[in-house]
């Protein structure tokens, strides 16, 4: 494991933010942090790093206790949402600022800072000051910086939260790539699901200063552990008390066993999908279909159609 | 005369020469309102720039001879050098103090701190010659803590300082509260420490701050007066200043030469300004 939180609590003043929490990162893994805002993402992340400490609870890196170890001697690398780039040194000076720390020579620090410049496309930047630059291309600047020093273990509080939609989804694509080539250990934050799923191979739901769960995408997505965590990972109907995906209702002309009897309320077209809104008896509900489907059963606004969780389909009952 | 020369400026500056324009006239965002750029210039003509342009007449009324003669006299000289010498030096310990006591306002908590930021204000509300006669009931030959600086160069230090603290730590204390915290975490976790930190993350965000807060403690305490006058004892050759220097010859109907001494002050304040402007934009280029 290159990181490891165990039973961490964490209080500001009277109101708890961290409650016995406890994750596991294992070498080499791009891992998420995902779970909405005031979950204590950015403040389990910051306990990590040490810049805050916990009240109680330990936390290993690469297997050593380093709890009460100050934030300088972690070999942590650090990316702030808001960059916080160092703005009276040019981009240059920002990204050799470790290896300056660490008195390396001269010519090595060139190499290297040149090194990085370029894995994060930067090169020809060098010379800029921060205030001279985009959101993504600061964003890619403070990565740089992190990366500098070889870090045991890279932690991104929401790297791209400050970042318009188009960026966000090019540098999430970019993140992964620069993950499969580096190779550092990674813990990101975010609050994006979508984010999450398709960047990191591990995801950590944190709510409420708790850990609802942990696994793949894949394993969280479909085996939710709890109506907290279905919700949250994507979008969610109910049928007959019961959650399920709207992709996975299945939709039929005629009854069919365990089928319920709906008025289509509502068809809206999201270009290859088709979104159904229906009413159940005294319920809403909705499903998503293809175009082909929606198409052969005629959907439209008055029509009955029968409704039942698909073969496949994971539902949890609601509490 | 002066109204006209107004005009000139305000229209010169303001409404462009030629055609009337369309209606809807087209200005770059962020170029000068002709309003706006009129106004600040007339306001600053009328408050300033007038004025000091009289003093310096008055200076050059009776030729160059005249006015070198007038700042090297031994009194005027003595008086001059004795201000601007303990002006750097009131300066300086306010560049090191100011900073200290702004770092102290943001960043540190202690009982009494809203009270001692509302007190930091205070010497400009008090007049100066209540400060002065304040100084000297304290260190003054009857001091009750038995500190006796009247009549002393140091005591002209004191007084000065007393008037000049509030400058360094209102420029600092915004620029510190500003600073954004993130950049020292960035920087510990990069493995600064807070010497460190401080060198190379801090100061050279707080150095622009730190030096026009100095630039203006050092520009008021050239021309100080009312706070001096009393503690000083006005000794000629010892600690009379440059501005109680001045009001004697004005006293003695001697305008010429209190306006040649104050254009020497003018100078030095002036050459310090642009100075202390060069070397930031030297360093901040530098980064
Ligand atoms: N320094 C602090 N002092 C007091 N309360 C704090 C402090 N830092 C965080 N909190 C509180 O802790 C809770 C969790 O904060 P945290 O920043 O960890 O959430 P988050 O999951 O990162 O949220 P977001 O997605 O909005 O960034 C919040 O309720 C916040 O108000
Ligand atoms: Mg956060």
């Amino acid at each position: 494991m290159a990181i490891e939180a165990r039973h961490i609590n964490k209080a500001f003043g009277a109101t708890s933010v961290l409650q016995d929490v406890s994750v596991e990162v294992p070498s080499g893994s791009l891992t998420a942090l995902l779970g909405p805002s005031g979950g204590g993402k950015s403040t389990l992340l910051r306990v990590i790093a040490g810049l805050e400490q916990p009240d109680s609870g330990t936390v290993l890196i690469a297997g050593a206790d380093v709890t009460r170890l100050a934030p300088q001697r972690r070999n942590v690398g650090f990316v702030f949402q808001h960059y916080a780039a160092f703005k009276h040194m040019t981009v240059f000076d920002n990204i050799a600022f470790g290896l300056q720390i660490r008195k390396r020579p001269k010519n090595e620090i060139h190499k290297r800072v040149h090194e990085l410049l370029e894995l994060v496309h930067l090169d020809q930047f060098a010379k800029r000051y921060p205030a001279q630059l985009s959101g993504g291309q600061r964003q890619r600047m403070a990565l740089a910086r992190a990366l500098a020093v070889e870090p045991e273990v890279l932690l991104l509080d929401e790297p791209f939260g400050a970042l318009d939609a188009q960026v966000r989804k090019e540098l999430r694509a970019w993140l992964r790539r620069l993950h499969d080539d580096v190779h550092v250990t990674t813990v990101f934050v975010t609050h994006d699901q979508e984010e999450a799923i398709e960047v990191a191979d591990t995801i950590v739901v944190l709510a409420g200063g708790r850990v609802e769960q942990s696994g793949s995408p894949h394993e969280v997505y479909d085996n939710p552990a709890n109506e907290f965590v279905m919700r949250f990972l994507g979008p969610v109907t109910e049928l007959d008390g019961r959650l399920v995906r709207p992709h996975d209702i299945e939709l039929t002309a005629e009854p069919e066993p365990g089928s319920a009897e709906a008025t289509v309320e509502r068809v809206v077209r999201l270009g290859f999908e088709v979104r159904v809104e229906m009413r159940l008896g005294d319920q809403d509900a909705w499903a998503q279909v293809t175009r082909g489907l929606a198409e052969r059963l005629r959907l439209a606004p008055g029509e009955t159609v029968h409704v039942r969780p698909g073969p496949d389909a994971r539902t949890l009952a609601v509490v | 005369m002066t109204s006209k020369i107004l005009e000139t400026d305000s229209t010169g500056l303001g409404t462009p020469p030629g055609p009337v324009r369309p209606v809807a006239r087209r200005r770059p965002p962020g170029a000068p309102t002709a309003l706006g750029l009129g106004s600040a210039m007339i306001f600053l003509s009328l408050i300033v720039l007038i004025p000091l342009a009289a003093v310096l007449w008055k200076s050059a009324e009776h030729g160059p001879g005249f006015f070198w003669k007038s700042v090297t006299t031994p009194d005027a000289w003595a008086a001059l050098k004795l201000t601007v010498v303990a002006s750097i030096i009131v300066a300086l310990i306010n560049l090191v103090m100011g900073t200290l006591i702004a770092w102290v306002l943001v960043r540190d908590s202690f009982p009494g701190k809203a009270v001692l930021d509302t007190l930091i204000d205070l010497p400009f509300a008090l007049p100066t010659i209540v400060a002065g006669l304040v100084l000297l009931e304290l260190y003054g030959a009857d001091s009750p803590l038995g500190i006796n600086l009247a009549y002393t160069r140091v005591g002209v230090a004191v007084a000065l300082l007393f008037v000049t603290l509030p400058f360094v730590v209102r420029t600092v204390q915004p620029v510190l509260l500003e600073l954004d915290r993130d950049m020292e975490q960035a920087a510990a976790s990069l493995g600064a420490g807070n010497w460190t930190i401080f060198r190379r993350i801090i100061l050279p965000n707080l150095l622009p701050a730190m030096v026009s807060g100095t630039a203006l403690a050092f520009t008021r305490s050239i021309a100080e007066f009312g706070s001096t006058v009393l503690i000083s004892g006005n000794l000629p050759f010892k600690t009379q200043v440059a501005a109680v220097q001045i009001f004697g010859q004005i006293e003695n109907d001697n305008t010429a030469s209190a306006a040649a001494v104050s254009t020497a002050l003018l100078v030095v304040a002036f050459v310090v300004l642009v100075t202390l402007d060069l070397v930031q934009r030297w360093g901040s280029r530098r980064g």
